[in-house]
């Protein structure tokens, strides 16, 4: 077996924000999940942040499983839910820094009307949506954000269905900061999540990820890095621009950026300014 | 207990039920009230709105119940005593989650006030038919402790006994009532506030670095917890995990995970059921009923037993877990049993199976309209001992 | 009525439990499939989607299982035969509009392929714990029938099985299948579409002014319409009367609905009764050797093929074992249990639970029997040798007990090394 006088040098720079007793992950070769988590562990040691103030919730999909190996208080919530969880944890202990991680059928499809109106509130979270376009972990089936004419195992003849548009829906329900960027994007994508996380109210941050399993496969799209490659090669920056311009289609370049940064009072900004209002 | 500032206003009142639930759980510190307005439990919501910001409690209507119980559930591992209120069609709503409180052990409570009828069923009438669901209505294998007030002053008294158990258990409680009770208007005594009593959940108090989330402490199978930002870093998950809280998919977990979630309720059924014997010492029938129901029982009895009918009850303010040893203790010295529920029979199943045929039980189907008198009860009861 | 022969994929196949699934609702004439993704039951709706355009079937992915089963009710009120496919947390988000479906007396199906639980579980294995909440898992009181297959053939057939009863009695129908069954993969044959019998709707026929929604045949069930068909349906989940209008609180309210109808009693004694009444017509069993009987296994599904592993066994070594096989767990055989515990010594109920249907069977004893439940966690199917265990735990014990036993197995004695109750009282 392995040499084992090898010295035993630190793993990986972000070993104190990872849950090294189960690693390795689950994710697959050329999954853009793993760039999501480090591009959120290499924002976490810029910030500075005490980590025990910080709380992690996903939900159910590859990238629910985020939540799992993330060294800070986390939770693997139900399937579209972790967003109501997640405002149950910030409203208990509003000194939390809470972040939901999970995946674009979590966040939009399941969890579509907790989305909007956690948005609508302005609760003060940060949420990080890895879109793959596709429900990889229950085997590649069709997801709202898949889009037209891709195949999936429950699109067999190409999906027809008009895919959504994560930050229109996200600007549109109210949220204060919307960015997306590809998994690729490493850089940006830290800062981003920097500025989302600082940023009082609802955020959100997309990250257009490769498939590698299921989405590229199917579609014989190569493999997870060739997709990764695509989405990048293929996306223009184009700060503000209208979030009804940023529909995914391959047939148009997929525009990044920051688009959303605005200032609204927060869900507990707003109850706080009622109560002494209402002379409480 | 975490959070300070109970405000209990001790005295004689005069509430509705559902004000004297918002009271009991004002009382028993909960500061967290996540819902979904559904009638008829929009009035403990109300009272707790006039009330929470003496608590510094927090109030939020969600979009849905699915929601408002998965709110609660975030509340509660912030350490705060959590609390949701529904209905039929929104305790059903709620199932999903009531799994995952159950599988990660999170203190809550949820108040269902029925309605009679499936579905939408007559939002006013009082119904009586969610018994099975509150034991049955997730998937997968847990057990469930619900309670069943039967007037205002019950409400308040068992709403405080739900918090308590549900901090001593790490599970959540289930209170069922109905519509009748909440808006009957009566006094109620709230007493001073060292005089209540309300079980904290056990925290871990070991070293950090040491820390797992579900060793359990083998005398009582209940593992201590923690609340977010103390620092221990927990991962908790909903998939079944073993004593560090990581998911492994193997039957052996299954086993360790679910066998001892469900025997931490079953092996101590002695410590959490409640129930309330009339005259079931000479009784040679006894009915057995709970909430609302049981004042029409207790009316039943007093009339009949005038009339020379050896009659009795037993009253079930704990309905689950269900008190087997007690039915089948009373099927050996009595001929019958009589079931009167407002539904098409629930808990007449487990009266049924309790007395292990050594009594005859019968069902009777009370119906909604008729919830406050007892003649239903009374002919039923004559025509068995006749 | 036969199969449509369009509707049937006649073949030999070696498929898997939940494509078997999805192929016999096609030959039963299902139309429409609402459906959400949750493992392990993609497969049958992967195999549905890829068959629906030939069929003229609809297949919809939904936003999640709530939009999923309220499509399905809408469906079958446009005149098709709707169906969707879960499993355990699926089945739970459900539960509400099964509740609404069950007060509106809609025939759909629920397939729900069972993993262990609860809460999000382990969602690649198997489990049989939600047996009881397919009885009990809505508010209020209706009756649901639910079927239980042990392999993909009979998938295909008791699907097919599932939606002729829900034809008949217009409620909703469970197939309680699991993960095991609907992962593995064996031959199915398929037959000629002559050799498929399909139970039409009931559709009303008399004139369109006389129409009355919840008016009755013998069989209390009450024939149905499409919508679109110029009926003017008004159906609601309230509480209704015949015509179908809510009742709403009469205690205090003034009659402000002119009723034509005499009889304004609420339709909930029916929804109950129409499946109470009707109990011999629907319960289905497979006996085996009861009739000398001193021990019976009551088994469902899955765990019915381990235990006659186990009774092949007990057999050998001369104990008087049977076995009874609840292909249609609700309604549950009451009346044959409480005949077998007159003359048996007692049951032995293995699950893939901690106890659901060992309760029911313990009730319709009465006490003259003894009943041992041998559980299971889930993530796998039991072993032949703790159910052998339990059988001979029955045959050797004269004593009567107070209440369920439940047997220690190995998987228990491994992980708590001993059983729990011990554990707790050192």
């Amino acid at each position: 077996m392995a040499n084992t006088n090898i010295k035993k040098e630190k793993l990986h720079p972000m070993e104190n924000l990872l849950r090294m007793d189960r690693i390795p992950h689950i994710w697959c070769p050329g999954c853009g999940i793993g760039n999501a988590v480090s591009a959120f562990a290499e924002a976490l040691d810029k910030l500075e942040l005490n980590l025990d103030q910080l709380c992690v919730v996903s939900g159910i999909g590859c990238t629910g499983r985020v939540a799992g190996y993330i060294k800070v208080d986390s939770f693997h919530t139900t399937h579209g839910r972790a967003i109501p969880y997640a405002t149950g944890i910030k409203l208990g202990n509003p000194k939390m820094k809470v972040v939901v991680i999970s995946g674009d059928g979590d966040l939009v499809s399941i969890g579509g009307n907790h989305f909007v109106h956690a948005a609508r509130r302005n609760i003060d979270l940060t949420v990080i949506c890895v879109n793959n376009f596709i429900y990889a972990m229950t085997g590649g089936q069709v997801a709202p954000t898949t889009p037209t004419p891709a195949y999936t195992t429950t699109s067999p003849f190409g999906n027809f269905e008009t895919p959504s548009n994560v930050p229109q829906l996200a600007e549109a329900s109210g949220a204060v900061y919307v960015a997306r960027w590809t998994a690729l994007h490493m850089r940006r994508l830290t800062y981003s999540i920097i500025d989302a996380m600082q940023k009082p109210g609802f955020s959100v941050v997309e990250v257009i990820s490769p498939c590698a399993m299921y989405y590229s496969r199917i579609n014989r799209l190569g493999d997870g890095l060739d997709m990764m490659k695509f989405y990048y090669d293929n996306s223009v920056i184009k700060h503000g621009e209208p979030t009804d311009n940023l529909e995914i289609d391959y047939q148009k370049e997929i525009i990044v950026g920051k688009f959303v940064d605005r200032e609204r009072p927060t869900f507990s900004d707003a109850l706080q300014n009622w109560l002494k209002g209402k002379g409480g | 207990m975490k959070n300070s500032n109970i405000s209990v206003q001790s005295g004689t009142h005069t509430l509705t039920g559902c004000q004297a639930c918002a009271e009991g759980a004002l009382s028993a510190g909960c500061s967290f009230l996540g819902y979904y307005p559904i009638h008829p439990s929009f009035d403990i919501v109300e009272r707790y709105a006039e009330r929470f910001s003496d608590v510094d409690g927090v109030l939020i209507q969600m979009e849905d119940e699915v929601s408002a119980l998965a709110a609660v559930l975030g509340a509660s591992w912030t350490g705060k005593r959590a609390m949701t209120v529904t209905t039929g069609t929104g305790f059903a709503q709620m199932a999903e989650h009531i799994g995952l409180g159950i599988m990660l052990e999170t203190p809550c409570v949820i108040v269902d006030v029925q309605r009679d009828g499936p579905s939408e069923g007559i939002p006013c009438n009082p119904g009586a038919s969610d018994i099975m669901q509150a034991r049955w209505g997730s998937h997968g294998d847990y057990e469930i402790i619900a309670l069943s007030p039967n007037s205002p002053q019950d409400m308040y008294d068992l709403t405080i006994k739900a918090f308590s158990l549900s901090e001593k258990y790490r599970t959540p409680v289930v209170i069922v009532t109905d519509t009748d009770i909440c808006n009957k208007k009566e006094k109620i005594n709230i007493p001073d506030s060292k005089d209540i009593k309300v079980s904290t959940r056990k925290y871990y108090k070991g070293k950090k670095e040491n820390y797992l989330p579900f060793q359990y402490d083998t005398k009582d199978l209940i593992p201590p917890m923690v609340d977010v930002m103390d620092g221990y870093r927990f991962h908790v998950t909903g998939l079944t995990h073993d004593e560090r809280g990581y998911p492994v998919m193997n039957d052996e977990c299954q086993e360790l995970n679910v066998h001892r979630i469900v025997q931490k309720i079953r092996l101590f059924v002695d410590d959490i059921i409640d129930i309330e014997e009339e005259k079931t010492d000479d009784a040679e029938v006894v009915i057995v009923s709970y909430g609302t129901t049981s004042n029409d029982a207790l009316n039943a009895v007093k009339q009949v037993r005038k009339e020379g009918i050896k009659a009795g009850n037993l009253r079930l303010k704990t309905v689950w877990p269900f008190p087997e040893k007690k039915i089948l203790e009373l099927a050996k010295k009595i001929d019958n049993f009589i079931v009167p529920e407002i539904n098409y029979g629930q808990i007449y199943l487990e009266v049924e199976r309790c007395a292990r045929g050594e009594a005859k039980t019968h069902f009777l189907h009370h119906d909604s309209k008729k919830v406050g008198t007892a003649e239903d009860i009374i002919k039923l009861l004559k025509k068995v001992t006749k | 009525m036969k199969a449509n022969p369009n509707d049937v994929f006649t073949g030999i196949y070696y498929i898997d439990g939940d494509v078997a699934a999805a192929y016999g609702a096609l030959a039963a004439g299902c139309k429409f499939l609402g459906g959400y993704p949750i493992t392990p039951s993609t497969e049958a709706a992967e195999a549905f989607a890829r068959k629906a355009p030939y069929v003229g079937a609809q297949f919809i992915q939904m936003e999640d299982e709530l939009g999923s089963i309220a499509s399905v009710l809408g469906a079958s009120w446009a005149g098709k035969k709707s169906m969707t496919i879960t499993s355990g947390p699926g089945y739970s988000l459900m539960m509400e509009n099964i509740g609404l479906g069950a007060a509106m007396e809609i025939p759909f199906i629920i397939i729900n392929i069972q993993r262990g639980g609860p809460s999000t579980g382990v969602p690649t294995s198997t489990g049989q714990a939600d047996i009881m909440q397919s009885r009990w898992g809505s508010n209020g009181d209706y009756e649901v029938i639910a079927l239980a297959p042990d392999s993909p053939q009979e998938s295909f057939e008791f699907t097919i099985k599932a939606f002729n009863l829900a034809e008949r009695y217009r409620v909703p129908v469970m197939l309680m299948a699991d993960e095991c069954v609907g992962h593995m993969t064996e031959k199915v044959v398929i037959p000629e579409a002559s050799e498929i019998e399909v139970e039409p709707r009931r559709f009303y026929k008399g004139k369109k002014e006389d129409y009355i929604p919840y008016k009755r045949d013998k069989d209390l069930v009450s024939p149905l319409v499409r919508a679109g068909e110029g009926y003017k349906l008004y159906i609601t989940g309230l509480t209704h009367d015949e015509k179908g209008y809510p009742i709403l609180n009469n205690k205090s309210l003034p009659d402000i609905t002119k009723a034509t109808v005499k009889n304004k009693k609420s339709t909930n004694q029916f929804l109950v009764d129409k499946i109470r009444k009707n109990k011999d017509d629907i319960i289905e069993l497979q006996e085996q050797d009861l009739e000398d009987a001193e021990v019976v296994i009551v088994s469902y599904g899955i765990t019915s093929r381990v235990a006659y592993r186990a009774y092949e066994q007990a057999k050998k070594q001369g104990i008087k074992v049977g076995m009874l096989r609840l292909v249609t767990v609700w309604p549950f055989p009451d009346e044959k249990i409480t005949e077998l515990a007159k003359s048996v010594k007692g049951f032995v109920v293995p699950e893939i639970n901690y106890g659901q249907i060992v309760f029911e069977v313990d009730r319709c004893s009465h006490g003259q029997a003894n009943t041992i439940l041998v559980p299971h966690g889930g993530a796998s199917v039991h072993k032949p040798e703790d159910i052998l265990g339990a059988i001979k735990q029955i045959a050797t014990d004269d004593k009567k007990y107070d209440n369920v036993i439940e047997y220690t197995t190995s998987l228990e004695k491994l992980i708590f090394k001993g059983s729990l109750t011990e554990i707790i009282n050192k």
